[in-house]
C-alpha cells in the first residue's frame, strides 16, 4: 500500500486548498444562524462575491481591489436577505433560495455584457491575482528531517487569504464565546424575546450578524475567482456553500468543530482525486462514480453514527415578532 | 393605416429578399452561448463564415434552459427555415420529435446521431485529433509521464481519452494519469477541482496535461501554467489562455460543420445521414500559433504530421472508444 496516496503531503497540501472556501463559508453561516436567521443562500453569495471579485480584480488591476468588491457585493446580497428575513419577516429558506438564483443568473449576463466571453471573466495575470505567501525561513528549514517538508509544502507556500480563514477560527470563537456582542448574538438565536426584554435590538444584532456573514462569503468568492483560480466561469462555487452549511451542522454551529468539519471533507475530495482510477488494497480498483461519492456517503454515515444529535439555535428560521 | 401599410410592404419585402436567397438557414447553439470560446463560438465563426461569403443571413438562438429546446426549434422549422443545425448532442431528444413533425425541412445536429431521414448527424473523430496532441505531449515531457483531465464521466469523453493514451505510448510515455472531474454535468464547470486534479497529477509526476473538461479546463489549464508545466487545451484554439503555457489544442472544426450544413443546402446537395469527420475531412486537428510556436519543436512537429499522414493514409488505426466501449492502449 502506497501511504504517499492517503497522507502524502501533497494529498494534505490539497486538503487545505480545498477546505478554505469551506471553512469561510461555514463560518460565515455560523453567525448568521447563531443569531437566528438561517441562511442557504451561502452559495449565492460566494459566487456573486466570486464574479464580482474576479470582474473588478481584473478592470482595476489588483487583487485587493478584487477582494474589496467581492465583499462589497456579497454584503449587499447578505442584506438583501436580512432585509426580507428580518425587517420584512418573510421566509428565509425562500430568500436564500432567490439569492442563490439571482447571483447564478447575474453573474452570467453581466459577464456576457461587460467582458463577451460567455458569463467568464478574463483571466487574471499578474498583480490581479493574489500570489502565494512564503513564509519566512521556509528554504532554509526544508532540509530539517521530517517537520522541515511539512513546514515547507504544507504550512508555507500558501495564499495570504488562507491564513485569514484559519486564523477566523479563533477569532470566531473569542468573538461568539468571550465578548458581550458574542453573548448577546447566541442569546438572539435562542431567545430573541429575552435579548428584547433587556432592552437590546434584535434587528440590529441581526443585521450586524448577516452583514459579517456577506464579508466572510465575499472572501470565499474572492479566494475562488482571484486566488484559487485566475476568473471566474459560471457556477464556479459548484455546491461549496451547500457543502459548507452541511459541514456547519456537521460541527453543531460551533467554530472550532466547524475547521475540523471542512477539513474532513477538504481531505476526502483530495483523497477521492488521489485515488482515482488506483486499486486500492483487497478492493482492487473502484469505478470513479464512487470515489465521487464517497465524501458524501461518510458524512451520512458520520451524522448517522458519530455525531450525535445536532441542535439547531432554537429560534432559527422564526423572524422575531414584538408582541403588541 | 400608414403605419400598416408600411409594415405590410417591409414584410413583402422580407419574404422577396428570402425567397430570392433562395434558403432560410437557422443555427441553434446549447447552453454555455455563443462566445463560450469553445464548442459554440466555433460554430457561430462556422455561420459568420458563410454569411460573408454568401451575403446570406442566417437566424440564430441562445437557449437559456433544457426546456427552450423543442420549443426554438419547432419555432424555427414553422417558420420555414432550413436547414436547422443544432450545436450540441444534447438536442437529439427535442430534435427527433420536431424532425418527424418537418419531414420537408432540412436538419443538422453536430456530436450526436439522430436516426431520421430529414436529419444530418454530424460527428468526429475526437480520437484522431488525441493522438496528435497525445504525440506532442509524450515528446515534450521530460518525466515520460502525461497527464489527462475529463470533463463529466461519459463514453464522448473516454473516446478523447483513449485516443491520447494511444498517441502518447506510441511517443514513449510510460504512463497516461487520467482523471474524471465527475459524473453530473456540473463537471463542465468546475475549474477549482480541474485545477486540483491537475495538481495531483503534476505531485505524480506529469508534466503535460491535457484537459477535455469545458470550463473545468480553464482551471487545469491554469494550475499548470502556475506549476510551471504544460497544458492542452481543447474543442476551439486555447493557445491563448496562457501564452507559453499551453502546448497546443484539439481542435474540433465545429465550424466547418455549420458551414458545410449550410453550404450544401445552398447548392442543392444537403445530404442526409451520418457524417463522420477526422482529421481526412479535416473536422479535428491541433492548433499551431504564435502562442505555442516556440513550445513545439521541429521533431515534434515531424512525429505529429507523420502521424497525422498516416492516420489520413489509413496505415494508423486509432481505437475509437465508443465503438466497444474499452481502450486497448
Amino acid at each position: 500500500m502506497d501511504w504517499h496516496l492517503y497522507l502524502g503531503l501533497n494529498v494534505l497540501d490539497s486538503t487545505i486548498r480545498i477546505s478554505v472556501p469551506l471553512l469561510l463559508a461555514c463560518l460565515a453561516g455560523l453567525y448568521s444562524e447563531r443569531s437566528g436567521v438561517f441562511d442557504i443562500g451561502l452559495e449565492g453569495k460566494m459566487l456573486a462575491g466570486a464574479f464580482a471579485g474576479a470582474a473588478a480584480a481584473s478592470s482595476f488591476g489588483s487583487a485587493w481591489i478584487g477582494l474589496f468588491f467581492a465583499i462589497l457585493v456579497s454584503v449587499g446580497f447578505a442584506l438583501v436577505h436580512g432585509f426580507a428575513s428580518i425587517t420584512a419577516r418573510g421566509n428565509q429558506i425562500v430568500s436564500g433560495v432567490a439569492i442563490n438564483f439571482i447571483a447564478a443568473g447575474g453573474a452570467v449576463i453581466l459577464g456576457q455584457a461587460w467582458f463577451k466571453q460567455g458569463g467568464r471573466t478574463p483571466s487574471l495575470v499578474g498583480d490581479e491575482r493574489f500570489s502565494v505567501v512564503t513564509l519566512p525561513f521556509a528554504d532554509s528549514l526544508g532540509g530539517v528531517p521530517l517537520l522541515g517538508p511539512v513546514y515547507r509544502e504544507l504550512v508555507s507556500g500558501h495564499y495570504i487569504l488562507v491564513y485569514f480563514a484559519f486564523l477566523m477560527v479563533p477569532v470566531t470563537w473569542w468573538v461568539l464565546f468571550r465578548t458581550r456582542f458574542g453573548l448577546r448574538l447566541r442569546a438572539v438565536g435562542e431567545n430573541p424575546a429575552a435579548v428584547d426584554t433587556a432592552g437590546i435590538s434584535v434587528t440590529f444584532l441581526r443585521y450586524r450578524a448577516v452583514m459579517i456573514t456577506g464579508i466572510l462569503c465575499g472572501f470565499s468568492g474572492a479566494y475562488l475567482s482571484v486566488a484559487q483560480n485566475a476568473g471566474f466561469v459560471k457556477d464556479m462555487t459548484a455546491g461549496k456553500g451547500f457543502i459548507a452549511l452541511a459541514a456547519l451542522i456537521f460541527a453543531k454551529w460551533r467554530p472550532v468543530n466547524a475547521m475540523f468539519a471542512c477539513l474532513l471533507f477538504g481531505y476526502l475530495e483530495a483523497l477521492g482525486i488521489s485515488l482515482q482510477g488506483k486499486p486500492l488494497p483487497v478492493i482492487g480498483t473502484v469505478p470513479v462514480q464512487f470515489m465521487q461519492a464517497l465524501p458524501y456517503i461518510l458524512t451520512v454515515i458520520l451524522l448517522a453514527g458519530f455525531i450525535g444529535k445536532a441542535i439547531p439555535p432554537r429560534a432559527g428560521g422564526v423572524p422575531y415578532v414584538k408582541e403588541r | 393605416m400608414k403605419r400598416l401599410i408600411m409594415g405590410l410592404l417591409a414584410a413583402s419585402a422580407m419574404t422577396a429578399s428570402a425567397y430570392a436567397a433562395d434558403i432560410n438557414p437557422a443555427i441553434i447553439y446549447d447552453l454555455g452561448g455563443k462566445f463560450d470560446k469553445s464548442f459554440n463560438e466555433s460554430a457561430f465563426n462556422g455561420a459568420e463564415k458563410f454569411k460573408q461569403e454568401t451575403g446570406i443571413s442566417y437566424r440564430e438562438f441562445e437557449i437559456q434552459n433544457d426546456a427552450q429546446r423543442e420549443q426554438a426549434l419547432r419555432k424555427f422549422a414553422e417558420d420555414g427555415n432550413d436547414p436547422i443545425v443544432m450545436a450540441g448532442f444534447s438536442w437529439a431528444a427535442a430534435l427527433e420529435k420536431v424532425a418527424a413533425e418537418f419531414p420537408d425541412t432540412h436538419f443538422a445536429i453536430i456530436d450526436m446521431v439522430v436516426d431520421a431521414p430529414n436529419v444530418r448527424s454530424v460527428v468526429y473523430k475526437e480520437h484522431e485529433g488525441s493522438y496528435l496532441v497525445g504525440i506532442m505531449a509524450a515528446m515534450k515531457s521530460d518525466s515520460k509521464k502525461v497527464g489527462f483531465v475529463g470533463g463529466m464521466d461519459i463514453p464522448l469523453i473516454r473516446k478523447f481519452g483513449c485516443g491520447y493514451v494511444g498517441g502518447a505510448k506510441s511517443a514513449g510515455a510510460t504512463e497516461v494519469i487520467q482523471n474524471m472531474t465527475g459524473d453530473t454535468p456540473a463537471a463542465w464547470n468546475d475549474p477549482t477541482k480541474g485545477g486540483e486534479i491537475a495538481k495531483s497529477q503534476i505531485a505524480q509526476g506529469a508534466d503535460v496535461i491535457y484537459a477535455a473538461a469545458g470550463g473545468t479546463g480553464i482551471g487545469v489549464l491554469q494550475a499548470a501554467a502556475d506549476e510551471g508545466k504544460y497544458g492542452i487545451g481543447v474543442d476551439s484554439n486555447q493557445n491563448g489562455l496562457q501564452p507559453g503555457h499551453v502546448l497546443t489544442s484539439m481542435l474540433k472544426r465545429v465550424d466547418v460543420a455549420v458551414y458545410n450544413a449550410f453550404m450544401d443546402s445552398k447548392e442543392g446537395k444537403f445530404s442526409n445521414g451520418i457524417n463522420v469527420l477526422g482529421l481526412k475531412e479535416g473536422g479535428v486537428d491541433y492548433a499551431m500559433d504564435d502562442n505555442n510556436k516556440d513550445l513545439v519543436t521541429d521533431d515534434m512537429m515531424k512525429a505529429v504530421e507523420d502521424a497525422k499522414a498516416k492516420i489520413i493514409a489509413g496505415d494508423i488505426q486509432v481505437h475509437d472508444y465508443m465503438s466497444d466501449e474499452s481502450c486497448p492502449y
